[in-house]
C-alpha cells in the first residue's frame, strides 16, 4: 500500500510502488485530466503538479510521493465552477483536440503560482517541455497570460487559487 | 417567405393512420404551375450527404417529449466539428443549440458519411444537416398550418415550438408522430437567409472544451467499462519484420498478467492493469526474436530512389505547348517522409459479446470502413460488428487509429466477454502509423519579356496519399496474423481534388503548361493521408518558383501573383493578407526577410494566402518566425472563432513541418522513435503572433477549413528564408545543418 494525497483527499494505493504516478491517478483514481503522450519525459501531457512544481507523472514512481501533495487538473475546479485557470482556457477557447492541454496548464499553474504575473518569456520557459501538435500555442500563450490577470482580479494570492496546489 | 413554405400550404397532405404521409415535389414551385404526371424519374441529386442518406429522419429525429437529436457521420476531430454542426441544425430548426442533442459517428446509429477528412465535413455533413433541417421545419410549420387551419405564412417557428399570431402554439413535439420525418429530403431547401441568422457566423464557443479542461471524460483513452483489461501489442522491429520465435514464459509469469496472444506476427500480450501490460509488453519482446530484412530506401539518396520506384505517369494539367523562349528557371524540390504525430497514442477498446456481436470503440475518421476492415478480418458479417466514435489526440489524418482498433478486435476476438482496452507506445505511433509520403518536384518555367510566365513544365514523384481502409489489408494486425491480408494495390488516380497531385496544377493564368504526376506504385514506407495530402509539398514548390519568377521579372511578389490571378476571390485573399501584413519594399534589418505564399485548397476549396517575417541566424542555422498574418475565404461561416483556430493551427503546424520535419531511417528499420529523434515546433520558437483575418461570404457554399493553411505556410517560411537570405531552400524541411550549410557556401 501506498499512501498519496491528491487534490487535497488521502488515498491508500494497493499497486505496485514502481508504478509511475501517471498509470495510478488514470487507473486506480479515475482522474483523466493527466494523459499518457510518450512515458519518456519528453511532451508533458502527462504534467500535475507536486509540491508546488511541475512534474511528469509518466516518470515518477509512486513510492517516491508518499507525504507529498499532488495537483491533477482536477484539483483546478469543476466544470460547473471552473478554476481561473479552466476559465481563462475556456474564455480563450485555448484547446483544439485538447490532449496535451491539461498538461499545459498544470505547467502553467506551477508557474502561476510562484510568479503571477510572469513574462513572455517565462510562460514559454515554463513551457519548454510541453508539446502541442495541433498547433494551439498562441492561444495556450494567451490563456496562461488571462489566467494571471484573473488570479489577480481576484485579488488572492495566487497560490491559494484551486482547491490544492 | 421561402419557397418551401408557400408550396407546403399548396401541397397534399394525407393523415395515415400511423401518422403523416407527405408527398410533394418543390420543382412545381418553380414551375409555377403543377406539373403533368410523369413516370418516375431517377432520384435527383440531393444537398450535401443528403444525397447518400435520403431520409429526413436519418439526420434528425423529434420525440414526442419535445427532444431533438441530430445524427452526423462525422467524427470530432478536435477540428471542432461538433459546434459548427450543432450551429447549422440550430439554426435552420430555429432551437438554441444547447438543446439538441448531437450523435457522432457510429455504424449503429448515424448516417454513413464515409471518412472525416478532406476539410469536407462542411460542404457534406454541414450542407445536408442544414438542408435537413430547414425541410424538417417546413414540415412542422405545414403539420401546425393544418392543425390550426391556418396558412404556414401565418406561422412561425421559435425555440422548439411553433407559434401563430393569435398566440396558439405547438411545441415540436407536439407536431411530431409517426412516420412524419421518415421522407425522403427534397432538393432544394428553404434556408434562412443570412440577413435571419441567430447562430450561424456567430462565434459560440466550443462545447468540448470545458469538459477537456476539467478532466471530463472525452477521448477514447478515458473509456473505462467494468472488467476492462488492458492489452499492449509487440509490434515487429521494423516493418518487413517476421517473427520466428517467442517465449512467453517470463511475460506470463509477471504480476496482472492475463494472457499472451499470438496469432502468426501478431503479439500481444493482456493485463488486468495496465502498468502491468506495459512491463509484461518489455518481457514479451525481450523473448521474441525477429528475422529482418533490409526493405527500406536508401535515405541519403531519396531523390534517386523515388523515381526509380516509378511506376507509371499521369497527366494531372495540360494547356497549350510548352516552350523554353525567354527566361528560364528550372529547380528540384523535394519533402521528406513525415509523421502525423498525435500527442496521444492511438487507443481503442473492444468487447467481443455473448451474442457474438462485437463493439469497438475507436477514433477512426470512418467507422463504416473501419468496421468493414475489421469484420473482413475476423471473417465475421459486418452487421455483427459495430464500431462507435469517440474522440482521440488530434489526428490530422490517416495515424494509427483504425490499426489500434484493429488490434482491440484482434485481441478481443480472442477474449470473448472482456472489453480489451489497447494503446500504442510511443515509439510505436512513431513507428507504425502511415506516414505522409514523400516527394519530388521538378519544375521548369520560362518567363516572358512581358514578365509573365510563358510556360511551365512541373513533374512530380509520390506515392498515393490514401491507403485508408480499403479491406482488412490496410490494418497493420490483419497483416500481420497467421492468416495475413495484404494491402490493397496502389494505383494512379486523377481526380479534380487531387491526392498527391493536389494542387500540383497551379491556380495562375499560364498558357502553356503540363504537369505529371509520376506515379509510384510500391510504398516501401508506409503512407497515407496527411493533412492536405500531396497540397502541402506542391504548393511550397509552386510557390516557391513564383517568387523566383517574380525576382527574375523584377516585381514584387505579391504584385506579381496578382498579375497571374484572375480569380476575384483569390485577388481578395492575397490583398487582404498583403494589407493587413503592412506589405512593401522597404528595407528590413540584416537576416530578415518577409515571404508570402497562397494557394486554393485543391483548386476548387478555401483560398488562403499568409505573409510572414522571419530572422535567420546564420551562425546557428536557426530559422524564427516572428509574425504570421494570413487571410481565408471557406465561403459562408458558421463559426468565425472555429476558422480562426484551424487555421493558427495550420501555420503553426505547417512551420513545424517545415523548420524541424523528417522521418528517419537506415535500411531495415525507423529510426525516428519518439520527440527527440522526431523533433518537432516547442514554444521557444512559436511566433510572436499569428493572424487571421476571414473574409465574409455570406449565401456562398461552405468550402472547408482544416486543411487550407498547409501548403500557403510552408511557401511563405520557405520565401521569407529566401529574401532574409538570399539563398533558396528547395529540400524540406529547413533543419539547421541546411540553413547553416545554404548561407555559409555564399
Amino acid at each position: 500500500m501506498v499512501s498519496l494525497t491528491v487534490n487535497g483527499s488521502p488515498h491508500q494505493i494497493d499497486a505496485d510502488p514502481a508504478t509511475p504516478l501517471l498509470y495510478v491517478l488514470r487507473e486506480e483514481l479515475a482522474l483523466n485530466g493527466a494523459k499518457y503522450g510518450c512515458g519518456l519525459g519528453q511532451c508533458g501531457s502527462c504534467t500535475v503538479v507536486v509540491d508546488g512544481e511541475a512534474v511528469l507523472s509518466c516518470m515518477v514512481p509512486i513510492m517516491l510521493l508518499e507525504g507529498r501533495e499532488i495537483t491533477t487538473i482536477e484539483g483546478l475546479g469543476t466544470i460547473d465552477e471552473p478554476g481561473p485557470l479552466q476559465q481563462a482556457f475556456i474564455e480563450l477557447q485555448a484547446a483544439q483536440c485538447g490532449y496535451c492541454i491539461p498538461g499545459m496548464m498544470m505547467s502553467a499553474h506551477a508557474l502561476l503560482r510562484r510568479n503571477a504575473r510572469p513574462s513572455e518569456e517565462e510562460i514559454r520557459e515554463a513551457l519548454t517541455t510541453n508539446l502541442c501538435r495541433c498547433g494551439t500555442h498562441m492561444r495556450i500563450l494567451a490563456a496562461i497570460r488571462r489566467a494571471g490577470e484573473l488570479m489577480q482580479a481576484a485579488s488572492l494570492p495566487a497560490a491559494d487559487q484551486g482547491r490544492a496546489g | 417567405m421561402g419557397i418551401l413554405q408557400e408550396e407546403i400550404t399548396r401541397r397534399s397532405v394525407i393523415a395515415g393512420a400511423g401518422g403523416l404521409v407527405l408527398s410533394f415535389s418543390l420543382n412545381r414551385a418553380f414551375a409555377q404551375e403543377p406539373l403533368p404526371a410523369m413516370p418516375p424519374a431517377p432520384p435527383e441529386t440531393l444537398p450535401g450527404s443528403l444525397d447518400d442518406e435520403r431520409f429526413l429522419d436519418s439526420w434528425i429525429r423529434i420525440d414526442p417529449d419535445n427532444s431533438v437529436t441530430v445524427f452526423t457521420g462525422k467524427a470530432e476531430l478536435g477540428q471542432g466539428i461538433r459546434t459548427a454542426l450543432l450551429q447549422v441544425a440550430a439554426e435552420e430548426l430555429e432551437v438554441d443549440p444547447a438543446e439538441i442533442r448531437l450523435i457522432t459517428a457510429d455504424t449503429g446509429r448515424t448516417p454513413n458519411e464515409g471518412f472525416t477528412a478532406g476539410s469536407q465535413s462542411m460542404q457534406n455533413s454541414g450542407t445536408a444537416i442544414r438542408n435537413a433541417a430547414a425541410q424538417v421545419r417546413a414540415l412542422l410549420l405545414a403539420e401546425a398550418a393544418r392543425r390550426f387551419g391556418m396558412a404556414a405564412t401565418e406561422l412561425r417557428a421559435e425555440n422548439k415550438a411553433v407559434l401563430a399570431k393569435d398566440g396558439r402554439r405547438a411545441t415540436y413535439g407536439e407536431l411530431v408522430s409517426g412516420q412524419m420525418l421518415h421522407v425522403e429530403a427534397q432538393p432544394q431547401s428553404a434556408l434562412k437567409p443570412p440577413g435571419t441568422f441567430r447562430v450561424i457566423g456567430k462565434t459560440l464557443p466550443r462545447v468540448d472544451i470545458p469538459g477537456k479542461v476539467t478532466g471530463q471524460p472525452a477521448y477514447v483513452h478515458d473509456l473505462r467499462l467494468e472488467g476492462m483489461l488492458h492489452a499492449r501489442v509487440v509490434r515487429p522491429p521494423s516493418p518487413a519484420a517476421r517473427l520466428t520465435e517467442v517465449d512467453a514464459s517470463a511475460a506470463e509469469a509477471l504480476p496482472g498478467v492475463v494472457a499472451v496472444v499470438r496469432d502468426g506476427d501478431f503479439l500481444a500480450v493482456v493485463a488486468s492493469k495496465e502498468f502491468q501490460a506495459v512491463n509484461a509488453m518489455r518481457a514479451l519482446a525481450a523473448n521474441a526474436r525477429w528475422q529482418e530484412g533490409e526493405t527500406l530506401p536508401d535515405q541519403t539518396d531519396l531523390a534517386a530512389e523515388l523515381q526509380r520506384l516509378e511506376s507509371e505517369v499521369g497527366t494531372v494539367a495540360e494547356a497549350g505547348m510548352l516552350s523554353s523562349d525567354g527566361k528560364i528557371f528550372e529547380a528540384t524540390f523535394s519533402r521528406p517522409y513525415q509523421i502525423h504525430g498525435s500527442i496521444g497514442p492511438s487507443c481503442a477498446v473492444a468487447q467481443m459479446k455473448a451474442d457474438g456481436t462485437l463493439d469497438v470503440w475507436s477514433h477512426t475518421q470512418g467507422v463504416f470502413p473501419d468496421r468493414a476492415a475489421i469484420a473482413e478480418m475476423l471473417a465475421m458479417p459486418e452487421d455483427k460488428v459495430h464500431v462507435i466514435h469517440m474522440e482521440g489526440s488530434g489526428c490530422y489524418g490517416h495515424n494509427g487509429a483504425d490499426d489500434a482498433a484493429a488490434d482491440a478486435a484482434l485481441i478481443a476476438s480472442k477474449l470473448p466477454g472482456k472489453p480489451i482496452r489497447v494503446q500504442w507506445m510511443r515509439e510505436q505511433e512513431h513507428s507504425w502509423e502511415p506516414y505522409g509520403p514523400a516527394m519530388l518536384m521538378k519544375i521548369s518555367a520560362a518567363l516572358d519579356d512581358q514578365g509573365r510566365i510563358a510556360s511551365w513544365a512541373y513533374d512530380l514523384w509520390s506515392n498515393t496519399h490514401s491507403t485508408r481502409p480499403g479491406g482488412a489489408g490496410a490494418l497493420l494486425a490483419a497483416r500481420h496474423k497467421a492468416e495475413a491480408f495484404q494491402p490493397k494495390p496502389a494505383k494512379l488516380n486523377i481526380s479534380p481534388s487531387g491526392n498527391g497531385d493536389r494542387n500540383a496544377d497551379p491556380l495562375y493564368v499560364i498558357p502553356n503548361k503540363r504537369v505529371l504526376w509520376h506515379f509510384l506504385a510500391d510504398m516501401p514506407l508506409r503512407v497515407s493521408a496527411l493533412r492536405a495530402l500531396g497540397a502541402y509539398a506542391n504548393v511550397f514548390a509552386i510557390e516557391s518558383t513564383i517568387d523566383e519568377l517574380a525576382l527574375i521579372a523584377e516585381a514584387d511578389p505579391v504584385e506579381f501573383r496578382l498579375r497571374h490571378m484572375e480569380d476575384p476571390r483569390a485577388r481578395a485573399v492575397i490583398e487582404l493578407a498583403a494589407q493587413r501584413f503592412g506589405w512593401d519594399n522597404a528595407q528590413m534589418p540584416r537576416n530578415r526577410g518577409r515571404g508570402f505564399g497562397f494557394a486554393r485548397y485543391k483548386n476548387l476549396a478555401a483560398y488562403l494566402a499568409v505573409a510572414m517575417e522571419v530572422d535567420v541566424e546564420p551562425e546557428t542555422g536557426r530559422v524564427h518566425v516572428i509574425r504570421a498574418v494570413s487571410a481565408i475565404d471557406s465561403g459562408e461561416i458558421v463559426n468565425p472563432d472555429g476558422i480562426r483556430n484551424q487555421t493558427e493551427g495550420g501555420i503553426l503546424q505547417s512551420i513545424s513541418w517545415t523548420l524541424y520535419e523528417a522521418v528517419a531511417f537506415d535500411r531495415t528499420r525507423i529510426t525516428s522513435t519518439d520527440w527527440s529523434s522526431y523533433p518537432i515546433l516547442r514554444f521557444a520558437s512559436v511566433p510572436q503572433s499569428v493572424e487571421v483575418h476571414i473574409v465574409e461570404r455570406p449565401g456562398e457554399p461552405f468550402l472547408g477549413t482544416g486543411e487550407a493553411a498547409q501548403g500557403p505556410a510552408a511557401a511563405a517560411v520557405a520565401n521569407a528564408i529566401r529574401d532574409a537570405t538570399g539563398k533558396r531552400l528547395y529540400d524540406l524541411p529547413f533543419t539547421r545543418d541546411r540553413i547553416r550549410n545554404a548561407v555559409g557556401r555564399a
